[in-house]
């Protein structure tokens, strides 16, 4: 077990080279010149050339690619070129509107989609599914911040429920703060609840087939343990997998609910950082957000033997 | 009263391509304690008139007409509720697949208390402990290790023991063994047959055995009933079924049984008979004798009308117009 | 041939005859007969009679065949029609709409929808109905050409990794390297590099869309390869290239159908969301995802900017998710179980 967990970290190594060789390319490719940028308007040939030896942009590609590396490795993202602060530093002003919208959306949807699904698979065919599955694809096809918009639009400016804009810190009290992100949360789960919903159905109705499912029915047990103890354990794997899959939609959902919202988290910073060209700042959050990504799958791979007893490493 | 009475069972599945007549007008009973063995070839009805009796067919798809009387009470007509109560308590069945049929997520020990603590209200402490006796009572040796087992640490064998286990927990009067020993090793079909005739002398189950291996039906079942495409074509006490078989599809099956050093009508010993012709499609209504496409002795007439169970014997059943029948009862 | 076949059914078959039954037939046979003249022997009641058992199912009418279709897929046929719907709009936008879509009326700004513009008009007084009907090009050409572009690359690349061996390892370490970053996120960062067309965006959103392309062929041409013709075809020594093209590729094209059809709906929905954060198509070529953009401002008060190119827009995805739907039940029944 101990060696398969290191095992697979060893394996995220490759993973995030290559993230950070996309990351670092974009960099280079960057059209403007970096220690210009840095210099301002003012600057002089000469003090441009000594900014750029300063930032080392006159070595080979490689050998910056390695000190650049190594300075991520110790925690250093570098320098934002717009506000001249540490990158750390402005990711960590921003992280927790981000990370609440997640962790609540998160929350939000899985335990409203998992029962969707298995309801869906239950009935399949009949009018739950359909409904269910119709609201599945709508989820995928209506462009997030136009759910956020409607949303917005009814609930904060038509019935005035909730709040339009903006984000209440959890310091503030749990209750603003829960209720700035209801609406958020909302609008950044409805794709992925349908793409949950959609894989526990598919799962489940495989599931549904096998034999044991019928010795469970056969035993006399209610609707309720055969779905959710003996099915739903056994499909489980996939939804599980599909959650993890799923946060990609999440962090690419949370730049746009972010904006629709006006919530100061690492969405917005993200947006910001790319109309103004901020690399360093757009680098630190690309590998931040891949980072988290990987680590959530492969703790997401670890809990395979919790599942599933047949499985050990 | 016997215990189980199914009157003119008709099962009718919706498919994409039509109707598929899976059981057509299919009548018999089973007295308490007795075996009944239901024989045919696959797809035949045997399997799905067995989980009409517990209602575990996909409803919507499914449809019934007729009645399964259990103890008096009609199944077919019970609301879902009370039919759980008679599923895996009153009613137990074991499958053919021991290898699929435990669910694999959870301990053999909570699949055999599981029953335990919904029809006898066990705690979870108590319903361990009968699962370890029942581990025992199936021959399963070290039951207390065993029962905090998952299935795949088990072999097939042991898992259809297990299988047996779940049935038995709550004594049911009535258990339908579905091929239970088709898809073991021939030493462990023999196992698990012992096992199901000592436990029936101890429980006191009626048995309903559906197969295909008549040698089974020889060993363990006091009646025999013969199903094709749907109907019920003869019925007889085992020793007279074997010995005057009625219907000609019975007596192709019986062809179809190798028997070592048997010199069967001038064949070479061993020799497996085939009955030519294939099995009618259940989707296209047939209104003559069902067998009639294959039947050797089949004329004009048997095309055009069905034939009726008739007594051949006494206690002897066939649904052939030109079966040999005994001198008429005066 | 029939003839002989059928001549042959009444023959006893030898098995039968193990049966230990002496039977003696009832009717003597009337010999040679024609089959007009039943044998006068046999009277039905003489006999048990089955009586007839009732229907338990009953069954509706057959369907033709446009209708089985339709009655199998009816998702998947509404969104063939609607997105066919869609391309007309787009093909004949110059038809539908009187109005430049590009001309601006700063006397006419924010009108609320009307008669004479039934969208309404922008912030620039540009008619939305003409830049909805146009939009309709650039979103459709955005999503059929990146699914044409992840499509061919993915394919390109998934075929080589699931094909040459040592290829392979390098291709999926930097496939499963770009699938961490998730995509919206890459199309995004890849726009800040560049300035914002219908080219750049195109470029970006394939980019993204493609290392899911890659894994699913290459997935396909691995269980291929376990099959007994493919390994066979190898073995006999046929070049990899027309293993490829003969047995790999036409097994590939169906899952990459249908995958090339979700690639398009999501691509449409990245365009919108890149335009949307001013990282896409400048408003100078209307795009759904663009007008969207410029009526974020207003959106409390003019809800009507953005809710009718988010109107076209979701229901042209829909057709297309719909679409994809239909055609993965239709043509994979196995891959039902992905997305």
């Amino acid at each position: 077990m101990l060696g398969f967990i290191l095992r697979r970290l060893l394996a995220t190594i490759p993973v995030m080279l290559v993230v950070g060789f996309f990351v670092f390319g974009l960099l280079s490719l960057a059209p403007g010149d970096p220690a210009a940028i840095v210099a301002g308007d003012q600057a002089s040939p000469e003090d441009v050339q000594r900014i750029r030896a300063s930032l080392g942009l006159d070595q080979p590609f490689l050998v910056r690619f390695g000190t650049w590396g190594g300075r991520i490795l110790q925690g250093d993202l570098g320098t934002s070129l717009f506000t001249n602060l540490p990158v750390t530093t402005m990711i960590a002003q921003r992280i927790q509107p981000t990370l609440s919208l997640m962790l609540v959306t998160l929350a939000i949807a899985v335990s409203l989609a998992v029962p969707l699904g298995v309801v869906a698979a239950w009935r399949a065919g009949r009018l739950v599914d359909r409904c269910v599955m119709g609201f599945a694809v709508l989820g995928f096809s209506v462009p997030v911040f136009v759910v956020g918009y409607v949303l917005a639009y009814v609930f904060a400016i038509k019935l005035a429920w909730l709040p339009a804009q903006g984000y209440a810190p959890i310091e503030a009290g749990v209750r603003p703060w829960l209720a700035s992100l209801i609406l958020p949360a909302t609008t950044l789960g409805c794709a992925y609840v349908a793409l949950i919903a959609r894989v526990t159905r598919a799962t489940m109705l495989e599931v549904l087939q096998q034999d044991y499912v019928r010795t469970a029915r056969a035993k006399g047990l209610g609707q309720g343990t055969v779905l959710f103890l003996h099915a739903l354990k056994n499909a489980a794997i996939p939804i599980v997998t599909v959650i993890g899959i799923g946060i990609a939609l999440l962090i690419g959902g949370a730049v746009v609910t972010e904006t629709v919202f006006a919530i100061p988290g690492l969405g917005r910073l993200t947006v910001d950082a790319i109309l103004r060209r901020d690399y360093p700042v757009i680098q630190g959050i690309v590998l931040l957000f891949s980072f988290t990504y990987v680590l959530v799958n492969l703790v997401i791979d670890l809990s395979y033997t919790l599942l599933d007893p047949r499985i050990r490493y | 009263m016997s215990l189980l009475s199914v009157e003119n069972l008709q099962v009718h599945f919706r498919t994409p391509d039509g109707v598929n007549r899976a059981v057509d007008g299919v009548s018999f009973e089973i007295g308490s304690g007795e075996t009944l063995a239901i024989v045919g070839e696959s797809g035949c009805g045997k399997s799905v008139t067995s989980m009409s009796i517990l209602r575990l067919l996909p409803e919507p798809q499914a449809q019934f007409a007729g009645a399964i009387r259990f103890e008096g009470r009609d199944l077919l007509a019970l609301p879902d509720r009370e039919m759980r109560k008679i599923r895996g308590n009153a009613i137990s069945v074991v499958f053919q697949e021991p290898m699929t049929s435990l669910n694999p997520v959870l301990t053999v020990g909570r699949q055999i208390g599981e029953t335990l603590r919904l029809h006898q209200g066990l705690d979870a402490r108590q319903a361990e402990a009968r699962a370890v006796e029942m581990l025992s009572l199936v021959g399963i040796p070290e039951p207390e290790r065993r029962v905090h087992a998952y299935p795949h640490q088990m072999s097939g064998g042991m898992r259809q023991r297990v299988m047996i286990a779940i049935a038995l927990a709550c004594s049911p009067r009535l258990l339908i063994a579905d091929e239970p020993t088709t898809a073991l090793d021939v030493t462990i079909q023999a196992q698990i047959l012992d096992l199901m005739r000592d436990l029936k002398h101890r429980v006191g189950a009626a048995i309903m055995l559906i197969t295909h291996d008549l040698g089974v039906v020889a060993e363990v079942a006091d009646r025999v009933m013969v199903m094709y495409a749907g109907r019920k074509v003869e019925e007889a006490a085992v020793a007279d079924l074997f010995r005057t078989p009625r219907h000609p599809y019975t007596r192709g099956l019986m062809g179809a049984v190798p028997r070592l050093g048997v010199r069967a009508q001038g064949r070479a010993p061993g020799r497996l008979a085939e009955i030519p012709g294939m099995v009618p499609s259940l989707k296209t209504r047939i209104d003559g004798c069902v067998f009639a496409g294959r039947c050797p002795d089949a004329k004009d007439f048997c095309r055009l009308h069905a034939p009726a169970l008739e007594s051949k014997s006494p206690g002897h059943l066939a649904a052939c117009h030109f079966a040999p029948k005994d001198a008429r009862p005066a | 041939m029939s003839a002989a076949a059928s001549a042959r059914v009444p023959e006893p078959g030898p098995t039968l005859k193990a049966g230990p039954t002496p039977e003696t037939d009832p009717a003597p046979e009337t010999g040679p007969a024609p089959e007009t003249a039943p044998a006068p022997a046999l009277d039905p009641a003489d006999f048990a009679i089955a009586a007839p058992l009732p229907d338990v199912v009953t069954l509706r009418p057959p369907r033709g065949r446009l209708g089985r279709m339709l009655h199998r897929h009816p998702t998947g046929v509404a969104g063939g029609a609607i997105l066919l719907a869609m391309l007309l709009i787009a093909v004949f936008a110059g038809q539908l709409t009187g109005f430049d879509p590009a001309a601006l009326a700063p006397g006419s700004r924010t009108r609320f929808p009307s008669m004479a513009h039934w969208f309404g008009t922008d912030l620039m007084g540009r008619d939305i109905y003409a830049r909805v009907v146009y939009g309709a090009r650039v979103s459709l050409a955005v999503g059929f050409s990146v699914a044409l572009m992840a499509s061919v690359s993915g394919l390109a690349l998934g075929l080589v990794s699931g094909t040459v061996r040592w290829a392979d390892g390098l291709i999926m370490r930097v496939v499963d390297g770009l699938m961490s970053i998730p995509p919206v996120l890459m199309a995004i960062t890849l726009m800040a590099l560049t300035r914002g067309s219908v080219e750049n965006v195109v470029i970006a959103i394939s980019v993204a869309e493609m290392p899911r392309v890659v894994r699913l062929v290459r997935g396909v041409v691995l269980s291929l390869r376990e099959q007994p013709y493919v390994d066979a075809a190898i073995t006999a020594g046929t070049p990899t290239p027309l293993v490829i093209w003969r047995h790999i590729l036409p097994n590939t094209l169906a899952p990459m159908t249908v995958q090339a059809t979700y690639i398009c709906a999501s691509a449409m929905i990245a365009e919108a969301v890149l335009s949307f954060i001013g990282a896409g198509i400048p408003p100078s070529t209307p795009s759904w995802g663009n007008i969207m953009a410029e009526g974020r401002a207003l959106w409390q008060v003019k809800f009507y900017i953005i809710l009718f190119p988010a109107l076209f827009l979701s229901l042209t995805v829909l057709a297309v998710n719909l679409l994809g739907d239909g055609l993965r039940d239709a043509l994979d029944p196995r891959m039902a179980k992905d997305r």
